[in-house]
């Protein structure tokens, strides 16, 4: 491994993190709702662990605390843009102190399904205040890297209806009220989420990939520019490229 | 740089809260209150701390497993408290309801404070809240406090007496260090939110008076209609 730089913070470090004990290194791969990030997290996972790192892999709504209270609030009608801002925070805090922290002590490699960008990004497209869940947010680890996989609205509705066959509520923005039918719903939203995606990039360093290309293509990106950030791993112990696997 | 500040109020209705440690007596006095503003063609809505049906059961689950951290704990609270504001406060404010809220955002300013969150962080986290019209703060010292709690209530719990910090092993010992350094964060913010003062050692019918007083002077002309209020008894 190449010599590190301490993590840090955003903002306020949160008590009780002492940065310099961190030796593992914290990915995080982010991305609109379809592109394809489940897909490439596994596949990582199984390279990853095959060259001889430990991986912790995350996601949002996983935690211990708050994930059965979203779920059941997804499933309800009345969840409003600040309470879903915040209970995903919370969510992510959870994971940030209990899982992530933890895992990075022990050197583990943390592959997480989005970070708190994910989490700005839906408030922004609710028309929340940018400056407060950016500084809410910011007592978050600044990553090793961010892998935006980036994809336009129409390869998003094409991997969903062949994919899933199905619109899903949350995922369409219905709770926005942009239009009646889910799927001018889907594409206005995910319009938004990428946008919003996108006027985060330079902020916080996102490496775009183009994730309108074939899985195996976006796979061998990022298996590339690992690789360099842990100063080479051998890539012969890549196993084949595997079946796409379900989302979620 | 200055700290966050709430949201003026835009609405029709009036928002009144209370502030204090635990102990303080301020639940039963925003009840007599409560039923003081009640009156025909006013409506009154009452929302506490850590009630949200969306919400509390998470709360209730972290506290019993003891999940939470400082960053958790201050953020789960907001998170309860967004979804009554979204829901409940904001709503019956623009219907020009009186609301009457027991602990609000000053309640986590001081807590997470004390708990180690940055302050400025926690400002900005509640900075979507409406800023009330009265702010009433009951206080108490900590000893009449304490006595309350334990001659009352079945027991301390392990969270309100800030068991969480290790201040302490022995629970009262850590509610007594605890809920101190809350006096101390709520006595220091006292001139800059606005508190009227309420000393909560005097009697019931004393602090109630005082309190329907500051609402006539302060509010008064201003509440929404409603016929001519009974005459209030001491």
């Amino acid at each position: 491994m190449t010599p590190r730089t301490p993590l840090r913070f955003y903002g306020d470090p949160l008590p009780d993190v002492d940065t310099g004990e961190l030796q593992g290194k914290l990915i995080v791969i982010e991305g609109p709702d379809a592109v394809g990030r489940t897909t490439q997290i596994d596949r990582l996972r199984t390279w990853l662990e095959a060259s001889g790192h430990a991986v912790l892999d995350t996601g949002m709504a996983r935690s211990a605390l708050a994930g059965k209270g979203i779920q059941q609030a997804k499933e309800g009608n009345t969840f409003g843009p600040l309470t879903m801002t915040l209970f995903y925070t919370t969510d992510f805090a959870d994971r940030l102190e209990n899982e992530i922290i933890p895992a990075l002590r022990a050197g583990f490699v943390v592959l997480t399904d989005r970070y708190i960008y994910s989490i700005i990004a839906r408030a922004i497209a609710r028309g929340e205040n940018r400056a407060w869940i950016e500084n809410v947010a910011s007592f978050a680890l600044v990553p090793h890297v961010v892998y935006y996989l980036r994809a336009e609205v129409p390869d998003l509705v094409s991997r969903v209806v062949v994919g899933r066959g199905q619109f899903d509520y949350w995922e369409s923005g219905m709770d926005l009220g942009l239009s009646s039918d889910m799927y001018d719903s889907f594409v206005k939203y995910q319009d938004k989420l990428i946008r919003a995606l996108d006027s985060m990039s330079d902020r916080y360093g996102f490496v775009t990939i183009d994730a309108s290309r074939p899985p195996d293509s976006i796979f061998a990106d990022l298996q590339r520019s690992i690789a360099h950030l842990f100063g080479g791993v051998s890539r012969t112990a890549a196993p084949r490229p595997g079946r796409g696997t379900q989302s979620k | 740089m200055p700290l966050p500040t709430l949201q003026p109020n835009r609405y029709k209705g009036k928002l009144i809260i209370v502030e204090g440690i635990d102990g303080s007596g301020k639940s039963t006095q925003l009840s007599l209150l409560a039923q003081y503003l009640r009156a025909p063609g006013r409506p009154v809505a009452y929302s506490a701390w850590n009630s949200s049906p969306l919400v509390k059961e998470t709360t209730r689950r972290g506290k019993k497993k003891e999940m939470f951290t400082p960053t958790t704990f201050s953020l789960i609270h907001a998170t309860d408290f967004a979804d009554r504001m979204e829901r409940y406060i904001i709503p019956m404010l623009k219907a020009g309801a009186v609301v009457c809220a027991d602990r609000y955002a000053f309640t986590a300013y001081a807590r997470d404070v004390v708990r180690g969150v940055s302050r400025q962080w926690v400002r900005n986290l509640y900075r979507f809240a409406v800023k009330p019209n009265l702010a009433f703060y009951f206080r108490v010292p900590l000893e009449v406090a304490i006595g309350r709690i334990l001659g009352g209530r079945d027991a301390i719990k392990y969270y309100e007496a800030g068991m969480d910090l290790g201040l302490s092993r022995n629970i009262v010992e850590s509610f007594r260090l605890f809920q101190g350094r809350i006096l101390e964060e709520y006595d220091a913010m006292a001139a800059e939110m606005g508190f009227h003062i309420i000393d909560a050692t005097g009697s019931i019918e004393k602090q109630q008076q005082q309190m329907r007083d500051i609402v006539d002077r302060e509010l008064g002309i201003t509440l929404p209609a409603s016929s001519p209020r009974p005459e209030t008894r001491a």
